[in-house]
């Protein structure tokens, strides 16, 4: 028995529900819904990597390496975002964040 | 069943562990540790798909930055994990819910007469001496490099970002404004006063009070 795409994909697709019900369990907790982000975009990761394999096509790997610039840069704004929000609010709580609300 | 298969449910199995423990931790210092555990996981697993090059790019990006970077955050907020706790389990069943509903999906398109159990196509462009960095780097600069160079601004508004929106000037710090420095004149610095020379000297008024003090100290 030799491993196939399904096996690669349902990998992916285990990976992605298990974010989602983190986002929904974690939904107080902003730092927890960032890592939670970060798991969601190696689900996505990981579906390219084994389409890349398995079709004998290079550019899923070159949109990988994109998807892993962009988190890069998104993880940096979020945590400064992050760090400004508790220098302000002294907590990091979403339920709080409705300062905008009338 | 060989050695490949066997690695693949090892990595798996620890990779899903691992993401389980990041979204139930209680600790958010756990919960990033564990997501190291869970990006070397899938460095592995991209190894065995013949990914070098991003599986060590992952390693090195995610978890010698990115992660690094949340474990500062994480330890430099004083984070009360009581109170982000409350009601925990409550949307559980929702969640359980909609998870169940995207493996579900997924399941079903999997099912579904897509095309599996067919082995790996060769690369297109595979020679027996070139490696998968050396193709990646081919199409990424040549193909792909306007992306390349938009990825390279898009990396560069994040630094400028992230700085602008931490950078907190302190009230009581002195520095030096080098504008002014050039642009002074020699009016703004030096006052010149105009005295008389002599000048008669003004009655001493408090002489008789301040010696009736001394008399009475002695």
């Amino acid at each position: 028995m030799t491993i196939t795409l399904g096996h690669f994909l349902s990998l992916g697709a285990m990976l992605f529900a298990l974010s989602v019900i983190g986002i929904f369990l974690n939904r107080k907790n902003l730092i927890v819904l960032l890592m939670a982000i970060e798991l969601m975009l190696l689900a996505v990761n990981m579906n390219f990597v084994a389409f890349s394999h398995y079709l004998g096509d290079m550019h899923g790997q070159i949109f990988v390496f994109f998807i892993l610039t962009v988190a890069a840069a998104e993880s940096a704004i979020g945590l400064a975002l992050l760090v400004l929000l508790f220098r302000n609010k002294s907590n990091i709580n979403v339920d709080e964040l409705n300062s905008l609300k009338g | 069943m060989d050695v490949k298969t066997g690695l693949f449910y090892l990595f798996a199995a620890v990779l899903l562990f691992a993401a389980f423990r990041v979204i139930t931790a209680r600790n958010p210092v756990y919960a990033a540790l564990y997501l190291v555990l869970a990006f070397f996981q899938a460095s592995a697993i991209w190894l065995l798909l013949r990914a070098e090059f991003l599986a060590i790019s992952l390693v090195l990006v995610y978890v010698g930055a990115v992660m690094v970077l949340f474990l500062f955050v994480v330890m430099m907020l004083d984070i009360n994990v009581d109170s982000l706790r409350q009601g925990f389990w409550k949307h559980f069943p929702l969640a359980a819910g909609v998870g169940a509903l995207i493996a579900l999906e997924m399941a079903a398109v999997l099912m579904g007469g897509f095309r599996l159990g067919e082995a790996p196509r060769a690369m297109a462009v595979t020679s027996p001496n070139t490696s998968n960095t050396m193709e990646l780097g081919k199409l990424l600069y040549s193909e792909y490099l306007y992306p390349l160079e938009i990825a390279a601004v898009i990396l560069l508004v994040a630094i400028v970002a992230a700085i602008a929106l931490t950078l907190r000037t302190r009230k009581d710090s002195k520095y030096t404004n080098p504008s002014d420095q050039v642009r002074v004149k020699a009016r703004d610095r030096v006052r010149i006063v105009q005295m008389p020379v002599t000048r008669a000297a003004e009655p001493v008024a408090e002489a008789a009070p301040a010696d009736a003090a001394k008399e009475n100290k002695a």
